[in-house]
């Protein structure tokens, strides 16, 4: 299954492929400065903690190697991906979304986060409304808040709208006497 | 015997009604995210990972194997009726089961379907419960260094042989290798791979890596390729009862595809692309309607592949209970569970963890009996989530994930590495590389290492253990041709028919 993936015919340096073969040599470059910089006792010298690392080294080493070679006969992407253009708006309301999550989530708290985030990929995606998409990422990250969250026993912490929901359900239950 | 009265065990703790309430969410769940497209059991089991800190073993185990079966279950429904297949290995069903849904026959397909995993379900579970102690009692031998050579295998046959290239599959398994390694070495407490960061001694949490590149990455890339093609859901149509002809036509095949999947999926190897491709060529040779196939939609086409899915499924729990081999990311990520709970899957699972093993197995067959109830009578409800557009789909699932990701410690440098992940992910989902051996590589990788130096220190460092101990020696040598042999096959045939045409030249 592994053998006649790479095209026959020589058709030229398949840049993306290239990069990312170099992108491999360089994530190895950093595996190996990152080895040699594991300090070793003397007691563990015949397998230490760098035996591994540095095997795996090596092996990213001829993978690198493997990968630029293949990228320089022509690369490995198949011709439909290749003549699919990238959508880069809808990739880039989606990475905004994305960005914009991580920004607001400690000031302002995970619900509001991402009900930001969910209109912007929503937008991204194609969706035209985002008044509505507003309303169901609120609804769906209230959900996940109470929900998956708290049975999950998992701390998210709490911002603007965790407080306030908090504080009407508090609201609610002293109506009742609770 | 054994087997039979602790089975009969393992069914007084299942049916216990917690568990069956937790056996039930889990089939339900597992069901939905097989049928949306872009969430798949890997990702939902490491979102609820947390749950190991809330619940007994016993609990989690159930819910999670739930989803896991239930995924294979409903990712045929998205196959047959959108034609796109939620996961590699009902790509199979989706060939002829959206032909036959196309040609007014979807019931049929979706039957089939349904009560060819339950078959394959069944008999891939009772493989399990009498195929493990066998394993057991072998694996009980194995000293260290076979462990690490077994391992070897798996890596190899995970990322190599598996797959459109070798040399993509190896990299994605060193790359999950590296991320794997980050923290404190736990045998002489050293950090590595930390670039001097205090927040990645305790290394990189497996939610986070698997959310990155099947939550982030996954939206990533379909965002990038939006416009590259609609699907349309094919309305179901035709009854949900097969008629006398195509029972007769269908449970030969789920007996065939069941007995197809369940070696391969037990074999240290694992993956389900194998048995179903396999199980599709073994029905369309042996099919009377070779006409049906690629036309209108044969039968047999989706119900051997659909059961050989699921009995392969099953078989991957073998090596993951009996040897601690995790041979697919959803293992893997099971396996993280386990150390979670600081117990070792492996050969002494079974008799220190007897109620937690043969609970689980027990309850697999109660998770068959529940998916096909939910998947046939109840398949109106799951039509529905497919409609959910993608665009509030994708938008959810990473709400989700953020949530998994950002619970782990409340800090906003793990989003920047979910981020990262996902941009890796991405480039991985564009440029082909396959993303399972990343989560296998970062889980086992960890473990290989132990057993290394563990073989090494034995052996007072001596490299040579791995070749001279006889089953150690076997293991490498079926690594060495899995990994080497197609290329070796590949150069003769070449020289071979280079030859040949010489000869003419000659003359």
């Amino acid at each position: 299954m592994s053998v006649h993936d790479e095209p026959a015919a020589p058709r030229g340096v398949a840049m993306p492929e290239l990069l990312i073969g170099l992108g491999m040599l360089a994530a190895a470059g950093a595996v190996l400065w990152q080895t040699m910089a594991i300090p070793v006792s003397p007691l563990y010298s015949k397998v230490g903690p760098t035996v591994f690392p540095y095997i795996t080294t090596c092996g990213m080493l001829v993978l690198a190697v493997l990968l630029i070679k293949a990228a320089v006969q022509g690369g490995w992407q198949p011709d439909e991906e290749k003549e699919t253009p990238t959508d880069w708006r809808s990739m880039g309301f989606t990475v905004a979304g994305l960005v914009a999550n991580l920004v607001l989530i400690d000031p302002l708290g995970f619900t509001f986060a991402s009900t930001v985030m969910f209109v912007l990929i929503c937008y991204g995606f194609g969706s035209r409304r985002p008044l509505r998409d507003g309303l169901t990422g609120l609804v769906l990250a209230l959900a996940a808040y109470f929900g998956f969250a708290k049975a999950l026993g998992v701390n998210i912490g709490a911002g603007v709208v965790e407080n306030g929901a908090n504080g009407a359900l508090a609201t609610v239950a002293s109506w009742f006497g609770a | 015997m054994d087997t039979f009265a602790q089975l009969a065990h393992g069914f007084v703790i299942a049916f216990s009604p917690v568990n069956l309430l937790w056996c039930l969410l889990g089939t339900t769940l597992g069901t939905a995210i097989g049928v949306l497209p872009g969430l798949g059991p890997a990702l939902t089991i490491a979102l609820l990972l947390p749950i190991t800190y809330q619940v007994a073993p016993e609990a989690s185990f159930i819910l999670f194997a739930g989803i896991y079966y239930g995924a294979m279950y409903g990712g045929s429904t998205t196959s047959i009726l959108l034609n796109t297949p939620g996961e590699s290995a009902t790509i199979v069903t989706a060939l002829e089961g959206n032909r036959m849904a196309r040609s007014g026959r979807g019931g049929a397909a979706l039957a089939t379907s349904a009560i060819g995993s339950f078959v394959a379900g069944t008999i891939g579970t009772l493989g399990v419960a009498f195929l493990a102690p066998v394993v057991v009692k072998f694996a009980l031998s194995f000293g260290p260094a076979e462990y690490f050579s077994l391992m070897v295998l798996a890596f190899i046959t995970v990322s190599a042989v598996l797959g459109s290239s070798a040399v993509r599959g190896l990299a994605s398994l060193f790359i999950g290798f590296v991320v794997g390694m980050v923290g404190v070495d736990l045998q002489t407490g050293q950090p590595r791979f930390t670039f001097g960061l205090t927040q990645l001694l305790d290394g990189v949490d497996v939610i986070i890596v698997a959310v990155g590149l099947f939550a982030v990455g996954e939206t990533l890339y379909v965002a990038s390729r939006r416009y590259a093609g609609k699907d349309e859901i094919v309305p179901l149509k035709g009854s949900l009862y097969m008629t006398a002809q195509e029972w007769a036509r269908s449970w030969k095949a789920w007996i065939r595809g069941a007995f197809i999947g369940f070696p391969i999926g037990a074999m240290p190897a694992g993956g389900a692309e194998i048995p179903t491709f396999l199980s599709y060529a073994i029905e369309k040779k042996l099919s009377k309607h070779k006409d049906e196939f690629g036309t209108t939609g044969a039968i047999e086409g989706v119900a051997g592949p659909e059961a050989a899915n699921n009995a392969s499924a099953a078989g991957v729990l073998v090596p993951m209970l009996t040897l601690g081999l995790p041979t697919s990311a959803t293992a893997a990520i099971m396996l993280s569970a386990f150390q979670s709970y600081g117990i070792n899957p492996g050969p002494l699972l079974f008799t220190t963890q007897g109620d937690l093993v043969w609970g689980l197995i027990a309850s697999l067959f109660i998770a068959n009996v529940i998916l096909v109830i939910l998947n046939l009578p109840l398949i109106g409800l799951w039509v529905k989530l497919l409609k959910i557009p993608a665009p509030q789909l994708y938008a959810g699932i990473l709400v989700f994930a953020t949530v998994g990701t950002y619970g782990i410690s409340q800090s906003p440098i793990d989003l920047v590495v979910l981020y990262l992940l996902g941009a890796i992910g991405f480039l991985m989902r564009r440029f082909d590389f396959p993303t399972a051996p990343v989560i296998i590589g970062m889980i086992l990788g960890p473990l290989a290492e132990a057993q290394f130096r563990r073989a090494m220190t034995i052996a007072n460092g001596d490299w040579t253990v791995f070749f001279t101990r006889p089953l150690s020696l076997t293991l490498l040598a079926l690594a060495f041709i899995g990994l080497l042999g197609p290329h070796i096959w590949g150069y003769v045939e070449r020289r071979r028919l280079k030859g040949q045409e010489a000869i003419p030249g000659d003359a």
